[in-house]
C-alpha cells in the first residue's frame, strides 16, 4: 500500500460555502428555538469575522421570523489580557453597539472559538456597556484548546485541531470565497 | 502600523501616517468617553505621572482623566509640593519618579527643551504637555482631531492662526502638523509677535487681520498671555483687541461655515468677542472634550513602546 503523506504546505479545506450557509441557518434556528422567538434578543459580533457572521445570522433570522434583530459590533482590543505584555499596541477598531443592552439576551458571535480569552474579553467589554439579562455564544468553528472555562451555546462545526495547526475562516465580506481551511501554523 | 516612539516631544518628526494613527485611535476612544461607564482596562497596572512645573488646570485634568479612564494609576506632582523647592533638579525628580516604576511621565515645564532633556535621562516614556515656547503636541493633535471631526479635510484647508505666534507652543505644533498634512497655514498678528523666519516652515504671515482671514475655513485664536509679556509687545490691550480681536463682523470675512478654535483659557473681549466664543461656529468646548479622547489615544499608543 502506498504511503500517503499529508502535505501541510497546502491548505486543507474543511467547510465550503454550502457548509457555512447551512451552519448559519441551523444556528439561526437554534437561537430562535432556545429563546422562543426574538423578544429581547440582540446580536453582538466580535470584530472582524464575528461581525460578518452576525449580520448573516440577522438576515437568516429575518428570513425565518420576519423580524430584524438589532446587531452591534464589538472591538475587544482594550480588554485583552495580554495588552501589557505585547511589544506593540494592536490597532484599535471601533466598538459600535447602538442599542441599550440592559436586560437583553445577547448572542455574542465569533468565527473561531479557541482558548476562550477573546470571549472573556468580549464579555468584560459587554458588561461595561450595560447589564444584559443573559449572554450566549455562537461560533462557526470550535477548535478546542480552551484555557478558560468557556463553552459555546451554538457551534457550527467542531474541528479538533493540534496546537500547531491554524484555522482560517474566509468570508465573502472580506473579499474571499466562503470557506474554512486548516493549515500548519 | 504603530507609534514606535519612546516619547512624544514634538510634532515636527511625526509622519503623516503616525498623525493619522493617533487621530484614528482617538476616534475609538471618543466612543469610550460617550459610554455610561467611561472606563476600559487597557492600562491596568501601568503608572502615569503628571509632572507639572507650570500651573495648568485644563491639560493636567485632561491627562489625569484620560489615564484614569484607561485604568492606569495616576500620580500628580507639582513643584510647590515636591522636593523641587528643596533644590532638586528636574532630572533627579524624574529619576526618583522612575524608580517608583512610572511607565509614562507627562511633563509641563516653563523651559523649552525640558521634555527632551528629561526623555534622554529616563527610561520611562515622556509626553510633552507643553515646554516653554517650544511645543504642545497633544494640544495640536486635539485641534487636528476637532477639525477632522467637523468633516474638514486637511489637504488644501486654509487655516488662520491668530495672535502671539512667537510665544505660542500651541501655534508651533500646529504649524508643523498642519503644513505636513497639506493645509495652507496663515499666521496673523502684530510683527512684534511673529517668530523670526517663520516663513521657512511654509506658513504665510499677515499683519492685517482682515486680509489674512479672508476665505479661511478654520480660525485658530491664540490666548494673549497677559501674565507673561505684560504690555511690552503692544501699546494697549484695547488697541490689540481692536486690531486682532475676533468679532462677529470679522468672522463673516472667513469661509461661510468656518470654525473658530481657541486652546483656552480665553480672554473674553480681548482676543475673542463673547458672542463669537459662544456662537455656533465656536468649537472651543469640543476641543476640551476631544482632548480627553486624544490623550487616551496617545497614552494607549505610548504604553506599548516600553
Amino acid at each position: 500500500m502506498a504511503h500517503v503523506q499529508i502535505d501541510y504546505t497546502q491548505e486543507k479545506p474543511v467547510m465550503d460555502a454550502g457548509d457555512i450557509g447551512r451552519a448559519v441557518t441551523r444556528i439561526a434556528h437554534e437561537i430562535l428555538e432556545r429563546n422562543k422567538g426574538v423578544a429581547r434578543l440582540a446580536l453582538v459580533g466580535i470584530r472582524t469575522g464575528g461581525v460578518y457572521l452576525g449580520h448573516r445570522l440577522v438576515r437568516r433570522i429575518r428570513d425565518i421570523e420576519g423580524v430584524t434583530v438589532p446587531i452591534g459590533e464589538l472591538d475587544i482590543t482594550l480588554y485583552r489580557d495580554d495588552l501589557a505584555l505585547r511589544k506593540e499596541q494592536p490597532v484599535l477598531r471601533k466598538t459600535s453597539v447602538p442599542f441599550d443592552i440592559s436586560d437583553k439576551i445577547i448572542v455574542l458571535v465569533d468565527d473561531v472559538l479557541f482558548t476562550g480569552r477573546t470571549i472573556r474579553a468580549a464579555m468584560d467589554g459587554l458588561m461595561d456597556l450595560g447589564r444584559p439579562a443573559e449572554i450566549q455564544l455562537a461560533v462557526l468553528i470550535d477548535r478546542g484548546h480552551r484555557q478558560l472555562p468557556i463553552k459555546a451555546t451554538y457551534v457550527g462545526k467542531n474541528i479538533p485541531t493540534s496546537r500547531d495547526e491554524e484555522i482560517q475562516v474566509l468570508l465573502e465580506e472580506a473579499g474571499e470565497e466562503d470557506r474554512v481551511v486548516i493549515s500548519r501554523a | 502600523m504603530s507609534l514606535k516612539r519612546k516619547d512624544l516631544l514634538s510634532l515636527a518628526p511625526l509622519s503623516v501616517e503616525e498623525i493619522a494613527l493617533v487621530l484614528d485611535t482617538a476616534d475609538s476612544f471618543k466612543e469610550v468617553t460617550g459610554r455610561e461607564i467611561k472606563k476600559v482596562p487597557a492600562l491596568r497596572g501601568r503608572t502615569v505621572v503628571n509632572l507639572f512645573f507650570e500651573p495648568s488646570t485644563r491639560t493636567r485634568t485632561s491627562f489625569e482623566l484620560a489615564a484614569k479612564r484607561l485604568s492606569a494609576d495616576v500620580i500628580n506632582f507639582s513643584p510647590s509640593s515636591s522636593s523641587v523647592v528643596k533644590g532638586e533638579t528636574l532630572l533627579d525628580t524624574a529619576r526618583n519618579i522612575e524608580a517608583m516604576q512610572a511607565d509614562i511621565i507627562v511633563l509641563r515645564h516653563p523651559s523649552a527643551g525640558a521634555a527632551e532633556a528629561l526623555a534622554r535621562g529616563v527610561k520611562s516614556s515622556v509626553i510633552n504637555a507643553g515646554d516653554g515656547w517650544h511645543e504642545h503636541p497633544t494640544q495640536a493633535l486635539l485641534d487636528l482631531y476637532t477639525i477632522r471631526q467637523r468633516g474638514l479635510s486637511f489637504e488644501g484647508l486654509k487655516v488662520a492662526i491668530v495672535g502671539d505666534v512667537a510665544h505660542s507652543r500651541v501655534a508651533r505644533s500646529n504649524i508643523y502638523a498642519l503644513s505636513k498634512l497639506g493645509a495652507e497655514v496663515r499666521l496673523i498678528g502684530p510683527p512684534t509677535m511673529m517668530p523670526w523666519g517663520v516663513e521657512r516652515l511654509g506658513a504665510r504671515v499677515y499683519c492685517n487681520f482682515d486680509e489674512g482671514l479672508t476665505g479661511v475655513q478654520v480660525i485658530m485664536m491664540l490666548r494673549l498671555q497677559l501674565e507673561r509679556q505684560g504690555r511690552a509687545l503692544f501699546p494697549t490691550i484695547r488697541e490689540y483687541a481692536r486690531l486682532y480681536g475676533l468679532t462677529g463682523e470679522r468672522v463673516k470675512l472667513a469661509d461661510p461655515g468656518a470654525i473658530v478654535m481657541h486652546p483656552g483659557p480665553i480672554n473674553r473681549g480681548v482676543e475673542i468677542a463673547p458672542e463669537v466664543a459662544d456662537s455656533l461656529s465656536s468649537v472651543i468646548l469640543d476641543q476640551v472634550a476631544n482632548g480627553v479622547a486624544v490623550r487616551m489615544g496617545i497614552l494607549y499608543l505610548m504604553s506599548g513602546a516600553n
